[in-house]
């Protein structure tokens, strides 16, 4: 129900094209096509939103304007005093994070025979895993192979993946499945047990497995419920890591944590520790709304870079194609890519078809913001201009209740505001979605700095420079599981030293030097939303 | 812009009319910690009760998702202890039998249908439950499919029930043991681990930039 009169007339339009549009193959862009609209209208190629680091490991390397603030942030330890020698938590794992990679990890870590602890700054499941919708990618179809599934990624993040990390992403996706389905996850399938698959944006084979369009939900409370399932496993919820800990040998040894609720500081002492912080969306590079989490601010990135451990590609985000533009309430909120994935096209204001539904996520960003600025061809909106996403066409390609079985989600989030999906497109503009770069890993998951694993979105270099769909629930599956089994590992070897975070002082002097501290407290843990 | 009077734990706030419920507490100076989490519907961490003024009926909804109205009153549910069994799911068999020893207080339920007026995400609930009580997992499993585990219904539940970790157990059991099989996956499984795909990834690997875009640019795409 659109009451505005120009979104109704374009609605008409939209509607009187649809017969005609259905009928359309779009041609997809060629390589060239796509590196001049990437390099024109993508936010990653704005010099204004980018600049260099003054101090760390990776000095010099441009990274978003508001992660560099909080980079050279001011510790918010600084000026505290913590007793670092009486450890409040004692464990051989402290895994910092309860989304799907910390989780899986604290599963494999658990299995691996250590002493297990996940520390989170909100409850356990509060993460960007939780709202993933449309699927996780696994080449386990017999015309498909990890090969192939290789080259759609590595093709599709521009040929920068770290090629290490990406070929155990592909090889261990089957088995990501076979392990998800084994605790219980309910992927979609036929009646005789084939999965049912679909592409995604710049997949090559139908390799998409879905769980409605609640994947990531659905996953996330399995891991979670199993979690709990093993009460040995201790549990910190609403608590933050702020600063992470170094014995007297450089390595990793715990972290101090904050009460996010009291306030209190609290010392967790540990053989490994695994950063599993999740995203940034919350820090709105460049004004763009988020479908991220509330808690997604890029807090393990902070941690780890003080510490010594190197980023890769902090330069690089992505945003979601099909946010939702309209209504208000949903501003930002993520339309799944399998709204495309199952039929429908995106349309301009005048109904026109201007792209292949299925580019890559950076290209299909572009492309939309391209259509609503250079080439005027967007629908006004309170919050500034958008393009249609036509959900009417899916039912009139696959039949009445298509979208009830296969989208319910979206269809209850736009019905919550008077918008029936089945009977009118959607008004989308690209949203904040994914941190593509991250902290650097080797492919047993440890970062540069000894002891100190990271899995998940903190990640940098499995996907290059841009990510496909699918691609994430799949890494925070195998890189969770990975970090967690070799953190466990090595737990055994290690001996924890006396405990300190000199690095904190350093690192803030340093940048005190380079007259490059901000007076931000970091990491920020939440964003500020509040009016006063 | 228009305005509305809310209620946030009984103190009135002016706020525009078009914000949900959570943004009218920001809007009004609330800094969220409990009580916010995906901010789309996904995660049931903000459920909520309100009363419209000179209304009778106590509703409960997602913050997140819900809209203000003039003359709302609102008390926040952060957190609502439902009660989780802790069960191996390697060691325990999809038969009716676990349900009466993990979460006996299901066959409690007193047919008030309290839980299914309730559900934000308009599930059947007491339906689910009875399937659930008859050991009936994969109906169980279908029908609460979309729960986000906010726990509005078991605030509501006079007989103690966690609706929402019921329905869990049952989707793991229908995931694990009952869905069909998938063979395709097992036999992908083991061709990973026999190596069959090594030789073609390492090739793939060290192929020269340009070799691998080529590639890249007219890979066959699946219709």
């Amino acid at each position: 129900m659109y009451m505005d009169q120009t979104m109704q007339d374009s609605i008409a339009r939209v509607a009187a094209k649809r017969e005609a549009n259905l009928k359309l193959d779009p041609r997809r862009m060629t390589a060239e096509e796509k590196d001049a609209l990437l390099a024109k209208f993508h936010p990653d190629y704005n010099p204004d939103a980018f600049a260099a680091l003054d101090v760390g490991a990776n000095k010099g390397d441009r990274v978003p304007k508001e992660l560099k603030a909080i980079l050279q942030g001011t510790p918010r330890i600084l000026g505290k005093t913590v007793d670092l020698s009486k450890a409040d938590y004692e464990a051989d794992v402290l895994i910092i994070g309860g989304g799907g990679a910390g989780c899986a990890a604290a599963i494999e870590a658990y299995r691996g025979g250590a002493k297990t602890m996940i520390a989170t700054k909100l409850r356990l499941g509060d993460a960007n895993t939780m709202m993933a919708e449309g699927g996780i990618q696994a080449a386990d179809k017999p015309n498909d192979s990890p090969a192939q599934h290789f080259l759609d990624a590595y093709g599709g993040g521009h040929f920068a993946a770290q090629k290490d990390l990406l070929c155990k992403l592909v090889c261990d996706a089957p088995e990501a499945i076979a392990w998800l389905t084994e605790l219980g996850v309910e992927f979609d399938k036929a009646p005789d047990g084939t999965m049912i698959t679909t592409h995604g944006g710049g997949t090559s084979r139908k390799r998409m497995h879905a769980a409605k369009d609640y994947s990531g939900a659905e996953i996330m409370r399995t891991l979670r419920d199993e979690v709990l399932s093993h009460p040995e496993i201790e549990i910190a919820e609403f608590t933050a890591a702020v600063e992470l800990l170094k014995d007297e040998k450089g390595n990793c040894g715990g972290a101090v944590l904050q009460n996010m609720e009291t306030g209190k500081l609290l010392v967790a002492r540990a053989k490994t520790v695994i950063l599993a912080t999740g995203g940034a969306g919350r820090l709105h590079y460049q004004g763009f709304p988020t479908s991220n989490h509330y808690g997604a601010t890029a807090d393990g990135l902070v941690l780890g870079y003080r510490a010594g451990a190197k980023l890769l590609y902090a330069d690089t985000l992505q945003y979601h194609p099909t946010g939702a533009a309209f209504p208000a309430q949903i501003f930002g909120a993520l339309v799944t890519e399998k709204v495309r994935s199952v039929g429908a096209m995106l349309v301009n204001a005048d109904g026109e078809v201007f792209m292949h539904p299925l580019e890559t996520r950076d290209v299909a960003a572009a492309s939309i913001i391209r259509e609503c600025t250079e080439r005027g061809k967007g629908v006004k909106t309170p919050e500034g201009s958008a393009v249609w996403l036509d959900t009417p066409m899916i039912e009139l390609r696959h039949g009445a209740g298509t979208i009830e079985k296969r989208i319910p989600a979206m269809l209850r989030m736009f019905k919550k505001f008077g918008i029936d999906i089945r009977n009118e497109p959607i008004l989308v503009y690209p949203t904040l979605h994914y941190q593509n770069g991250g902290l650097h890993i080797a492919v047993n998951g440890e970062s540069d700095l000894p002891n100190l694993f990271v899995a998940g979105e903190a990640v940098g270099g499995i996907h290059g420079r841009n990510r496909l769909m699918g691609n994430s629930l799949l890494d925070v599956v195998v890189f969770g599981r990975n970090a967690g089994q070799n953190a466990a590992a090595r737990a055994k070897t290690v001996t924890v030293g006396k405990l300190n975070c000199d690095h904190a002082a350093a690192f803030a002097a340093e940048c005190q030097a380079a007259n490059a501290a901000t007076q931000e407290r970091s990491p920020r843990l939440l964003p500020d939303y509040a009016r006063h | 812009m228009e305005n509305v009077t809310v209620y946030l734990f009984g103190k009135p706030y002016e706020v525009p009319s078009s914000l949900t419920i959570m943004e009218a507490m920001e809007y009004a100076g609330y800094q969220l910690v409990r009580g916010c989490g995906c901010r789309n519907g996904f995660c049931g961490a903000c459920a909520t009760i309100y009363r419209i003024k000179g209304d009778r009926e106590l509703k409960a909804c997602l913050a997140c998702s819900t809209q203000v109205q003039n003359d709302m009153y609102i008390a926040t549910l952060p957190f609502f202890p439902l009660v989780k069994a802790v069960y191996d799911v390697e060691k325990v068999k999809p038969e009716q039998m676990l349900m009466m020893q993990l979460y006996p207080e299901i066959y409690a339920c007193v047919g008030c249908n309290a839980c299914t007026k309730t559900c934000p995400q308009e599930l059947n609930v007491m339906q689910y439950i009875a399937y659930a009580q008859r050991g009936d997992f994969a109906k169980c499993a279908e029908l609460s499919f979309d729960c986000v585990m906010c726990g509005i219904c078991s605030s509501r539940c006079p007989a103690g029930i966690s609706h929402p970790q019921v329905a869990m157990l049952a989707r793991r059991l229908n995931g694990k043991y009952l869905a069909p099989h998938c063979e395709h996956l097992d036999t992908r499984v083991q061709e990973v681990k026999d190596g069959k795909f090594k030789e073609l990834l390492e090739n793939l690997m060290q192929k020269p930039l340009g070799e691998i875009q080529e590639l890249y640019n007219h890979r066959e795409i699946e219709a």
